[in-house]
């Protein structure tokens, strides 16, 4: 329990640093929105400038406590402004369209890289020097390997030259977005190379880490007394070896998970994936700040969420933790 | 000069048989540590070398343009190693000045992380208490910070900001991992025997800090060095690539961006896009597979599975206990030790044991045990079996894995 209060405390504290940072990313930047604007079309008065700040709610006025509050206000009540580049769409509709896809792919491809991951670390550890540690140095290559570029090898290797899978989009021009089966067929199509991307990457490294502690938690004597008592090879491994193993494969999580989100932003943008990616990098690229500062908000929230995620089933796999506040 | 210490430590052994027998056994480890290790040594050393010299032995500069009759988007030949980009470009230059571009900043970043990494680690182990509470609170926080969109958004609002302020955002950015690992692996050598024998005969905190615990946190710092290193590449390659930092500076992601734009896949054009890719891949894989042999100094678990030995037919990792039962009785003289004749396939002598019957107990392959083995060694001279350091297990367990690049 005082695990628990001490990282709902700590997540607390996060999600006031990242609010707070998130507050003052655009007023560090260089110019704002209305200039973004004025530029784009050079057709508007100088004389809009002023009824631009008014209609868009960007002009900075009163103290930077009181913009503080009403920063805090308006997220509280889920308003984060007026996409000035898409105009009139609220920024929230924006994000609320694009955060499934990244959430859905990158879940799914995050949750089957673990499994496996895993599953193949414990084998390498069990069988040393086997088939799986004789690998070892190309798993290696691909850890190593950027999420970006083996996104651009797939695309051109199995789209391009080979014509297997679309190569852009989430789902073929033309559908409408829905629950019926064609919809989901083709997103499920569409989604093949993203997450097999994000599988290849991140497997290799959640496969070593196991691998590393699982080595050294074979050489526990308990391990030992388990075999010596003649139980199954497969009960040794599960039950006593990789149960123990497995447990600062959990807790590793929240530090893997931000290489995990970062590389999926970029992946995206090669497939031109309609998610958070996509969408921060548009934004960025065309100095839409609004959106830049929700999404940048947004990813924050979600790599928090997930953290509570994995601590929680941290504490439910670990009596320690639950037991005393360690 | 690593055997000569370790020979040095062989001799101090009190049976001049195992001091032979573990010279050899040391010595053959750590010309043969294994493979993986030897790898990425070799491939971390040849980008180096590249990062120096390449600017010098490029060709071409990388940003002149050919205007020659099938000059642009030209494959690999013998006038252009690495091809040619849309605009005629000489790719094999491009590749030769942006390796030290990638590299210089990735050993930059990893400096001052790790400088910082090692001030906030050992500090907060040092100090304890509420100070140590709110460092590890800072480092957390900045763990669950989302650096990579956080750069993309700095960057992207300044594009013409220059390498420099690239380096210290990701340095920044980058050194909570070290600082973790540090501050846990000084939290228990705080409390070692040497180090409160040195704070007993007075000395300075400064003075124990630097001359007693970091020497003992050398492969640990180097690990979170490398570590820190390749996130700093995996980050800049794909800051580039997105072309948010500066795009007329040549790096590897700068030709990556170069080729996402000419539209390289459709283009059909692999060496543009994979040349460049396959070389940060490399430059990755050298630096996972070296951190992979810092991590295995830290937990002797790790190592390869030739520092196993045979006892019985059940393979002995270096860490088991298990020559022990068959060891101890070797003092009292029912057992004698000694280094025949024979030779393994890997040419090392051979140390059988005896018991007054006859029987051959085990036979230990000293030549392929290798390092690791130095535990039952251990053994033998203290009983106890722990003779090996084994505290960075777990901390540095996977430690490696955990840093990947972007």
């Amino acid at each position: 329990m005082k695990f628990l209060l001490r990282r709902i405390a700590f997540y607390l504290v996060a999600l006031f640093v990242a609010i707070t940072v998130n507050f003052f990313i655009p007023r560090l930047m260089p110019g704002n929105v209305v200039d973004s604007l004025m530029a784009k079309y050079p057709s508007l008065k100088p004389q809009a400038q002023h009824a631009l700040e008014i209609l868009l709610g960007v002009g900075h006025n009163g103290s930077l406590v009181s913009q503080y509050f009403t920063y805090l206000h308006q997220l509280a009540t889920g308003n984060l402004g007026i996409d000035p580049l898409q105009f009139p769409t609220p920024v929230i509709s924006i994000i609320k369209a694009a955060l499934p896809w990244t959430l859905v792919l990158v879940g799914t491809a995050t949750v089957i890289a673990w499994v496996l991951g895993t599953l193949l670390g414990i084998f390498a550890a069990w069988r040393r020097g086997g088939f799986l540690d004789q690998i070892l140095p190309g798993l290696s290559f691909l850890q190593a390997t950027p999420y970006f570029f083996l996104a651009l090898v797939l695309v051109w290797g199995l789209s391009i030259h080979f014509h297997l899978f679309p190569s852009q989009q989430g789902f073929s021009n033309g559908l409408a977005i829905g629950w019926n089966g064609q919809f989901i067929l083709s997103a499920l199509y569409h989604a093949i190379l993203p997450a097999l991307t994000i599988v290849l990457t991140s497997m290799a490294g959640w496969m070593l880490q196991m691998r590393n502690v699982m080595i050294t938690t074979i050489g526990e004597d308990y391990v030992l007394a388990a075999q010596a008592k003649g139980l199954s090879s497969r009960r040794v491994i599960f039950s006593y070896a990789a149960r123990n193993a497995i447990l600062p494969s959990l807790s590793g999580f929240a530090l893997a998970l931000g290489f995990v989100v970062s590389g999926t932003l970029l992946m995206e943008i090669v497939f031109n994936y309609p998610g958070i990616g996509t969408q921060l990098y548009t934004a960025v690229t065309s100095n839409d700040y609004p959106l830049t500062q929700a999404i940048f908000l947004v990813i924050s929230v979600t790599v928090l969420v997930a953290n509570i995620v994995a601590d929680v089933i941290y504490v439910v796999s670990d009596p320690r933790a639950r037991s005393k506040g360690e | 000069m690593w055997f000569q210490i370790l020979e040095l430590e062989a001799k101090e052994s009190r049976s001049p048989v195992l001091a032979v027998a573990r010279a050899a056994q040391l010595k053959r480890s750590f010309s043969s540590q294994n493979k993986k290790v030897k790898v990425g040594i070799i491939l971390t050393l040849v980008f180096v070398a590249i990062a120096i010299f390449g600017p010098l032995l490029a060709p071409y500069d990388p940003s002149a343009q050919s205007a020659a009759q099938g000059a642009s988007v030209a494959a690999p030949s013998l006038g252009h190693l690495f091809g040619t980009d849309q605009l005629g470009r000489d790719i094999f230059s491009q590749v030769l000045v942006g390796t030290r571009t990638t590299l210089i900043l990735g050993i930059l970043t990893g400096v001052i992380a790790t400088a910082l990494s090692v001030l906030v680690g050992v500090t907060s182990a040092y100090i304890g208490g509420l100070g140590d509470e709110l460092l590890s609170l800072l480092s957390n926080i900045f763990l669950v910070f989302p650096a990579l969109p956080f750069l993309i958004v700095v960057l992207g609002a300044f594009p013409k900001s220059g390498e420099i302020t690239t380096i210290l955002l990701l340095a920044f950015l980058g050194w909570p991992w070290g600082a973790r690992v540090i501050r846990a692996q000084t939290l228990s050598l705080r409390n070692r025997d040497f180090i409160t024998a040195a704070r007993e005969s007075g000395e300075s905190n400064l003075r124990i800090i630097i001359f007693e615990l970091l020497p003992n946190e050398v492969s640990l710092i180097a690990a979170s060095f490398v570590g820190t290193v390749l996130y700093a590449i995996g980050a800049s390659v794909g800051l580039d690539f997105l072309g948010v930092g500066n795009t007329t500076i040549w790096s590897l992601g700068t030709i990556l961006y170069w080729a996402e734009n000419g539209n390289a896949l459709q283009l059909g054009a692999w060496w543009w896009f994979a040349i460049p890719g396959v070389i940060i891949a490399l430059i990755g894989t050298g630096l996972v597979l070296l951190n992979f042999g810092l991590d295995e100094i830290g937990n002797p678990r790790l190592r390869d599975n030739s520092s196993s030995i045979k006892v019985g037919g059940r393979r002995v990792r270096p860490s088991d206990p298990t020559p022990v039962e068959i060891t101890t009785p070797m003092g009292r003289g029912d057992l004698h030790t000694q280094v025949s004749n024979k030779r393994s396939s890997f040419g090392q002598p051979v140390a059988v044991m005896e018991s007054p019957k006859g029987d051959i107990f085990s036979a230990f392959d000293f030549g392929e045990t290798g390092q690791g083995s130095n535990s039952s060694i251990a053994t033998l001279k203290d009983g106890t079996g722990s003779g090996n350091s084994t505290v960075g297990d777990g901390i540095t367990g996977g430690h490696g894995s955990e840093r990947r690049g972007a």
